[in-house]
């Protein structure tokens, strides 16, 4: 009865000018609230949320790409260069959107269980931080007895060259690793692909003998990012200084800036998916999708087709892998575990397989739940644990609550938790497919 | 007595004992004959120089006087997965459903038997107790691990795979995987609340320890004992009498006629008055029960548990049931042998035979090379029927 | 559509509730904050736990001159998951918030590495309890110092060690970690130099099964096995390797240092060519300190306490110090994190529990006391009794 209440209160509010009403009067809020209030968790809740209202409410579809530009371009740089933390969130979110709607394209719609995605994206880091940094001269070296001189092997504006070889040599790579795999059914490639997975972060930590290719578990640093010109950085200080409140140094505002070719990388991504899902490519996935039998009977070259998706899947992560590898200047085998497969694969359970606004909203909820709403909590129960304060009805002194009882510690909990609750009851996602929501539109009304 | 004793079926008694013994001394064997026949050739290489300089002996004679250890470590691990690979093969011959949260089944009975024997140590009880008794402790405690594992694998069933079971395939391998996960963190949770510490220890008692020596043999300048520890004995024959207690359940029994009638056609066998529901959990059941029992004995052999314990063994069994052919309770155990075998030969001789370039850092993906190679070239495995592609 | 729009708004609602409780708190006038990045979860939770309960038993012991000031100082411990992305977002978190100043963290390098650039760009100051990468400090920032000794002077310590008992041969395993792997790297070299022959060199991820990796140790019967890594993982492979007929010496680095280790290792340890470790913090019988801090460490969290849990009790006492000498300096006031930082440095002979520090200019401690210590009983409560069989003043490498 509460939904359906709030589900009239919202179709009254959606209707014509009341809805750009609110639109506008969300980002506003958003923007005000931050403003005055850097570090409140809640302020940027309601900023980031002004971008779900962009795309619930019914306004006219130019006015969403205006607002939604000045939104990603405008507003939220400023507010992130203000606050770092929240520029490193909405970074963090934009990569693991991309990452995500790459393996959208394996999972979502071409149905392909895909456990090991994080190896191609372990493949693009590594490309860059081999070529961008100096470990060609390290090859000789065990890891950590290498001299600090060392010269560079590449320049690092070599970097967008390199977002492109990443790309190829990501997508050879899933066309190398599916080939052998893909003729096997669902729940094999699962495991096989999770095997290769733990394969590349296995090499990844053990290249480092005979020949140093991969610094071991220490990882390669440092790794080199294309130069970013004085000019930039006086002109943004120049139109921004005022707003933002002080001069921004280049280290935020190359941030800034990966933050921005991650955006870009997000757009070309959804131009790609959306053009794939609507040729003859699309429709062959979702015929494999749904009956793989069905599917061949109608003659689509079956291994083909879940290649063509694995390897596409496959070449965004590897561009991410380089985006990723020059935006940090480090990377280690830690940040390619299994954990962050699983964690990129519940931000699309959770969104909807198969949906793209699904599952940018999934990226973007998982890594917020996990940097911002988990640590603030964990933060805030910590504070009562060392202040005086009791809960009020049971009289329970905060200070005895057990230390290992810390919100930030259970990551694996929440994803475990979301992969199950989402698979009972709403396996569709939060945001389904349009086909899964005509789907669950027929069953509404029968 | 008599009557009794006509009911037994002796057949599935020792055909089961046979069968292990055949897959332990044939892959024992095959394995020997591909190490023996690559020291022969690397000998000739400058490996073998360096070996010489090394060891002072040659590389052929390293391995042939390392080899009795290595079988015997291999067939220790080996029946450790077998025993974790029956959960798998189980739980896919009836519902063809991969029970992803099998390893932590495993983990949870592990530490079930270890905190009991800690508490049972810590009252003292353990420190002055006679052979016997230890032994019987030692049982007490996988019973417990084995209980506490059994009754974790319905629950998990009901709660999580049942409302899934009309789904599409993925669907409940999704749910899985949100369960291995999640219990994972539970186990830490309730391991943080209650005793603080993440890593268990398996308390010393008994003889476990002792080691049964067989001889020794000289191998340039010094000697190699070789023989096997009481801990490797105990693991062995109790994984024995538990994969023939398993046979003789599924192969000799009203109620493993019923299992085997649910594996092959669900819908006829709830056709033939089959109460298909309570055979699923059943096989959940006795899954379970293994795997808890399994995560005991891994505990006792190898000392040391924390809740991240149940992965790696998990995937390498899963690897074994593949390997042998999943759905095949033989297979199986065929698997389990075989890959305990491989990946005690490749740890235990890479890092020789490459000169130090791959060593036992190899070990694991060993194991999932092999998965992927299987999977490529004979996905229906050692001893299954072909599975390829399917709706 | 509807029902989804509905969820995802219910969703929010709750979220932003929840949030509403935990958002910005206020700070109160005279607030300081000090943070602790560690692992606080997955397999590294273990060491990491601990840095983040040394820490805290150090804020309540030692933290009463800076309140008698009339600040209120508090614990910020964050969760850096052994995950460099994570280090980094939470170091981005640590340094917007302006109570905070000071930073007690990491227990990786690999992530310690890229999350001090943040905090260099923002002068928040890192003291570090357990990184021992060359790399962490030879970039030369004001913000960033150490009080456990690099690779580079341990894994040598270890080696000339072992040439002084006269062993002609050794096995080196780690545990692939940067931190094991890397003391691991410096004992060869260094053995190498000095003569030892060095037959093997393994990694292995593994935490039990050492069957496969013993067979070549046991076959070459080396003088020495050494072992870079944690106590836990070192503890078992000396006891099955013990158990397979090894006689001789075990050696290993200051991972090995917990009680842990004669629990998992039992009477192995003592047994045959004995075993020996190295480390930079001294046991009870040099550093009464150490002996109190494990007995209050083992009263407050009942569980004695892992390796580095002392050295994050020091980080966060000499945090404290220099909080407490920047703030006299500011006339009782709230100091800048740039004074915080210089004060560090301008400790002299800092008294911790696990050694006497002064920061050379880059943040190395100056003339770290190196001891090698044989481990005596097997009786986990008996640890702090293990001998020390020598003791070492070495100044880090400029």
């Amino acid at each position: 009865m509460v939904s359906s209440y709030f589900k009239e209160l919202f179709d009254r509010a959606n209707q014509g000018r009341l809805a750009y009403f609110f639109v506008i009067a969300h980002i506003f809020a958003g923007t005000y609230l931050v403003y005055t209030q850097p570090r409140s968790n809640l302020a940027f809740l309601v900023l980031i949320t002004s971008f779900l209202s962009l795309y619930f409410f019914r306004t006219s579809s130019r006015f969403k790409l205006v607002a939604g530009v000045v939104l990603a371009l405008v507003i939220v740089p400023i507010v992130g260069v203000r606050n770092i933390f929240y520029l490193e969130v909405i970074f963090q979110i934009a990569v693991f959107a991309a990452l995500a709607l790459g393996l959208n394209i394996v999972v979502g719609f071409a149905g392909l269980l895909d456990l090991g995605y994080v190896a191609f994206y372990a493949v693009g880091a590594y490309l860059w931080a081999f070529f961008g940094s100096q470990q060609f001269y390290v090859l000789h070296f065990a890891p950590g007895t290498q001299p600090s001189d060392l010269p560079f092997l590449l320049p690092g504006d070599t970097f967008y060259m390199f977002i492109l070889v990443g790309i190829i040599v990501a997508g050879v790579t899933g066309i190398i690793l599916g080939l052998p795999v893909l003729r096997l059914r669902g729940d094999y490639l699962a495991i096989v692909t999770l095997g290769f997975g733990e394969v590349i972060r296995v090499l990844a930590n053990n290249l480092d003998k005979p020949l140093n290719f991969t610094n071991g578990p220490q990882g390669i640093t440092p790794i080199q990012r294309p130069t970013m010109p004085d000019m930039v950085v006086d002109w943004f200080n120049g139109i921004f200084g005022g707003v933002v409140g002080h001069d921004v140094s280049p280290a935020n505002l190359y941030n800034l800036m990966f933050y921005l070719y991650a955006l870009i990388m997000i757009i070309v991504i959804i131009f790609v998916t959306r053009r794939l899902n609507d040729s003859k490519i699309g429709r062959a996935w979702t015929a494999v999708r749904e009956d793989e039998t069905a599917a061949i009977a109608q003659g689509i070259p079956l291994v083909r087709m879940k290649l063509t998706a694995f390897a596409v899947g496959a070449s965004f992560a590897g561009a991410m892998g380089v985006l990723l590898a020059a935006s940090r200047t480090f990377i280690s085998p830690e940040s390619f575990s299994f954990m962050q497969s699983i964690g990129v694969l519940s931000m699309v359970i959770l969104g909807g397989a198969g949906s793209i606004p699904g599952v940018i909203l999934g990226a973007a909820t998982v890594t917020i739940l996990n940097l911002q709403v988990l640590q603030g909590f964990s933060l805030y129960l910590n504070e009562l644990r060392q202040s005086d304060a009791v809960i009020p009805i049971i009289n329970f002194a905060w200070k005895d609550l057990s230390t290992q009882l810390d919100p930030a510690k259970y990551q694996r909990l929440l994803f475990g938790l979301i992969l199950i609750l989402m698979m009972i009851f709403r396996p569709a996602g939060l945001i389904p497919a349009s086909r899964r929501k005509r789907e669950l539109d027929r069953d509404e009304t029968k | 007595m008599k009557q009794f004793l006509k009911r037994i079926n002796f057949y599935e008694l020792v055909r089961p004992v046979g069968q292990m013994l055949t897959f332990s001394v044939g892959s024992a064997v095959c394995m020997s004959v591909i190490a023996v026949v690559l020291a022969l050739i690397l000998d000739q290489t400058y490996i073998g120089a360096d070996i010489m300089e090394k060891y002072r002996v040659t590389l052929f004679t390293y391995t042939m006087i390392n080899l009795p250890q290595v079988v015997i470590d291999g067939l220790t691990i080996g029946f450790v997965y077998a025993a974790i690979a029956l959960g798998y093969t189980m739980v896919y011959g009836v519902l063809e459903f991969i029970n992803f949260a099998h390893s932590e089944i495993f983990a949870v009975g592990a530490f079930v038997g270890v905190e009991f024997l800690i508490a049972l140590g810590s009252a003292g009880v353990l420190s002055g107790a006679s052979l016997p008794m230890a032994y019987a402790y030692l049982t007490l405690a996988i019973f417990l691990g084995m209980l506490a594992a059994g009754g974790l694998a319905v629950t998990v069933e009901r709660v999580a795979y049942r409302p899934l079971r009309g789904a599409s395939r993925l669907v409940p391998l999704i749910s899985a995987i949100g369960v291995s996960f999640l219990l994972q963190d539970v186990i830490r949770l309730v391991e943080g609340v209650t005793t603080g510490q993440f890593n268990r220890i398996f308390p010393t008692f008994g003889n476990f320890d002792a080691r049964i020596i067989f001889g020794k043999l000289a191998m340039g300048a010094s000697k190699i004992t070789m023989g096997i520890s009481v801990k490797s004995i105990i693991v062995i024959v109790s994984a024995v009498l538990m994969l023939v207690a398993l046979n003789y359940l599924v192969n000799a029994t009203r109620i493993g006629k019923a299992i085997r009638a649910v594996a092959q056609d669900r819908s006829t066998a709830s056709l033939m008055g089959i109460n298909v529901n309570r055979i699923i959990s059943l096989t959940f059941l006795v899954g379970g029960l293994l795997g808890g029992a399994a995560g005991v004995l891994y505990a006792l052999k190898f000392t040391r548990i924390d809740p991240f314990v149940g992965f790696f063994p998990g995937l390498k069994a899963f690897t074994a049931a593949v390997l042998g052919g999943i759905g095949n309770m033989t297979g199986a155990l065929l698997g389990g042998i075989v890959l305990g075998m491989l990946e005690t030969f490749a740890g235990s001789y890479m890092g020789v035979f490459t000169m130090g370039a791959a060593g036992s850092e190899y070990k694991d993906i060993f194991a999932f090379s092999i998965l992927i190679l299987v999977l490529i070239f004979r996905p229906q495995g050692l001893m299954g029927k072909h599975v390829g592609q399917k709706a | 559509m509807s029902k989804s729009r509905n969820s995802v708004f219910k969703m929010m609602v709750a979220a932003g509730m929840t949030l509403a409780l935990c958002g910005s708190v206020g700070a109160a006038d005279k607030a300081i904050k000090i943070a602790t990045q560690s692992p606080l979860s997955g397999d590294q939770s273990v060491v990491g736990v601990d840095i983040k309960r040394g820490a805290e038993m150090a804020l309540e012991q030692l933290g009463k001159p800076l309140a008698d000031m009339g600040f209120k100082v508090e614990l910020a411990p964050f969760d850096d998951q052994a995950n460099p992305d994570t280090g980094v977002a939470n170091a981005k978190r640590i340094v917007s918030d302006p109570a905070i100043l000071a930073v007690v963290g990491h227990y990786n390098s690999g992530v310690q590495i890229p999350s001090s650039e943040v905090y260099h760009t923002s002068g928040l100051v890192n003291v570090s309890p357990a990184n021992t990468n060359p790399k962490v400090t030879t970039r030369g920032y004001l913000e960033v110092n150490r009080i456990v000794g690099r690779d580079d002077v341990q894994g040598v310590v270890g080696a000339d060690f072992a040439s002084a008992k006269g062993a002609k041969t050794a096995f080196v395993v780690h545990d692939k970690t940067a931190y094991g792997q890397g003391i691991a790297e410096f004992f060869k070299k260094k053995a190498e130099e000095n003569g030892i022959k060095v037959l093997g060199f393994e990694g292995t991820e593994e935490k039990a099964n050492f069957d496969a990796l013993l067979s070549p140790v046991i076959a070459g019967n080396p003088d020495v096995v050494y072992f870079g890594g944690m106590a836990y993982q070192a503890a078992v492979l000396f006891k099955q390797a013990r158990e397979r007929g090894y006689e001789g010496m075990f050696l290993s680095d200051d991972g090995f240092d917990s009680s842990d280790a004669a629990g998992a290792g039992g009477a192995t340890l003592t047994s045959g060519g004995g075993t020996f470790y190295s480390t930079v913090s001294g046991p009870a019988s040099v550093y009464p300190g150490t002996a109190k801090f494990i007995a209050d460490f083992q009263a407050k969290y009942k569980a004695a306490p892992q390796p580095f849990a002392a050295q994050g009790f020091d980080s966060m006492a000499i945090s404290l110090k220099a909080i407490e000498n920047a703030a006299k300096a500011n006339k009782n006031e709230v100091p800048t994190r740039e004074a915080v930082a210089k004060a560090v440095r301008e400790l002299k002979d800092f008294k911790g529990i696990t050694g006497n520090f002064t920061f050379n200019n880059i943040g190395d401690p100056e003339k770290a006391l190196y001891f090698v210590i044989q481990v005596k009983s097997p009786d986990p409560a008996k640890w702090s009794e293990n001998e020390v069989v020598q003791t070492l003043e070495i100044a880090p490498p400029k």
